[in-house]
């Protein structure tokens, strides 16, 4: 349900961005989930394409990379490839595992006319 | 003939543009200068529409943006944090799934802190989708409570918190501050406490228009304790762990009539915070619940999680649990 709020935070991103550097619309959105971000991505698709219309996102076709997520590994000190909170590092088992990377959603780039 | 590069071949047309789905190929309608080339698909910026200047129309290109979607919200969290650190005020933020038992705790909490440290103001925002019964019940304890109506948002966010702190006046259910407040409106903002607020921020900034309020800014934090903020939160326990508010800590409350598998089936919010109240243990013999189990998921999922055991009914462990607040248990 928060995907919502996250739609409306990527407008906001968006639009602050055509404050920065003028456009017309938007034709490409490319975002970039983390692994470990909590966002449900079939979620944001259907909360971004319904809350699209009437803005600069209106038509854009939207693109979200997925990105693995990494932790350190308290254990064996070092960094492991995780895909979600519950993963043990798969080297040593173990759940003492501090995540690094794949925590944000973040907005890559855009394309714009 | 293309009129991007002289080639024979182009049919880049305002039609073909217009019925093509692909990003890379849709090109301004109104444009008679494809920008877009129709066999290679190559884009040709920078050479046509922007220096033929035609009104209304502007060229396809690409914005790097690399931003955080969260980042204007951890923005105006981090402002709050230092909003509060410059009154002295220990922020929590109380997470849990409805029906834990929150609001019982608080009002608990709230009547145990008054006899175990009197001088210590305690505040309250309430979050709630709909109602003030919960404001109206930390009222009732004597502590000053601000209802947030998220209506259909599903969790507390920095602007609301700001907002809603902007409303308590903590200091003044101080009785030692109470002869500072002549000279706190005296005070600039900006000297006498570490006070580190951006007002030159782009985004909206709920703070600039607050400060006519009675809200006092430059007090000495002479007491050691300062003053406790719990936000009590949506009760959620999946979307309010994206949210940072500028609290010092979250705090997950979960009572043993809920499963003790719940770490495991909300690892988000366990892995952000940092104390689980394990509620209602006064239950326990009545249930099938394994506390050992709940612990070990919950450390799986966030191996510095502290737990401690509560009973706001019979006010088992509430002690701990207020060493925890005060910050005197370490």
């Amino acid at each position: 349900m928060h995907e919502v709020s996250l739609a409306g935070g990527i407008l906001q991103v968006v639009e602050q961005a055509r404050v920065r550097d003028p456009f017309e619309r938007v034709i490409l959105l490319r975002l970039e989930a983390g692994a470990l971000s909590g966002v449900e991505i079939g979620a944001l698709r259907f909360a971004l394409e319904a809350l699209s219309p009437g803005t600069i996102l209106e038509g854009a076709q939207i693109e979200i990379i997925e990105k693995p997520g990494a932790a350190w590994c308290m254990k064996c000190s070092q960094s492991v490839a995780i895909f979600s909170r519950l993963d043990l590092c798969p080297h040593c088992e173990s759940a003492q595992l501090q995540p690094t990377e794949g925590t944000d959603l973040r907005v890559a780039d855009i394309r714009v006319v | 003939m293309c009129v991007v590069c002289g080639c024979s071949n182009s049919t880049a047309t305002v039609s073909d543009a217009e019925t093509s789905k692909t990003a890379a190929s849709s090109v301004s309608s109104a444009s008679v200068q494809p920008v877009v080339h129709a066999h290679t698909g190559d884009l040709h910026f920078g050479a046509g529409a922007a220096r033929v200047s035609v009104p209304g129309m502007s060229q396809e290109r690409a914005i790097q943006i690399e931003a955080d979607v969260l980042g204007a919200n951890k923005a105006i969290a981090q402002e709050n944090r230092a909003h509060f650190a410059s009154h002295g005020v220990r922020a929590f933020n109380l997470v849990s799934s409805p029906g834990s038992g929150k609001t019982t705790l608080l009002c608990a909490s709230i009547e145990a802190l008054r006899k175990r440290a009197p001088g210590v103001p305690v505040a309250v925002i309430e979050g709630d989708q709909q109602t003030s019964f919960d404001a109206d019940r930390i009222r009732a304890t004597g502590a000053p409570a601000i209802q947030v109506n998220t209506g259909k948002g599903c969790h507390l966010d920095a602007p609301m918190v700001a907002r809603a702190f902007a409303q308590l006046d903590l200091h003044a259910h101080h009785p030692d501050h109470a002869h500072d407040h002549e000279h706190a409106h005296t005070h600039d903002h900006t000297h006498g406490h570490e006070h580190s607020h951006d007002h030159g921020h782009s985004h909206d900034h709920s703070h600039s228009n607050d400060h006519g309020h009675p809200h006092h800014h430059g007090h000495s934090h002479d007491d050691a304790s300062g003053a406790i903020l719990f936000i009590e939160n949506v009760g959620n326990l999946v979307c309010p762990a994206m949210w940072d508010l500028g609290e010092e800590a979250k705090v997950v409350i979960l009572s043993v009539t809920e499963g003790e598998d719940k770490p495991l089936k909300y690892p988000d919010m366990f892995a952000a915070a940092n104390l689980m109240l394990l509620n209602k243990v006064d239950l326990l013999p009545h249930l099938r619940f394994d506390v050992v189990k709940c612990i070990d998921y919950a450390r799986r999922v966030n191996p510095a999680m502290r737990v401690l055991l509560v009973s706001a009914q019979t006010g088992q462990g509430m002690d701990a649990w207020l060493d925890w607040v005060l910050g005197v248990d370490a």
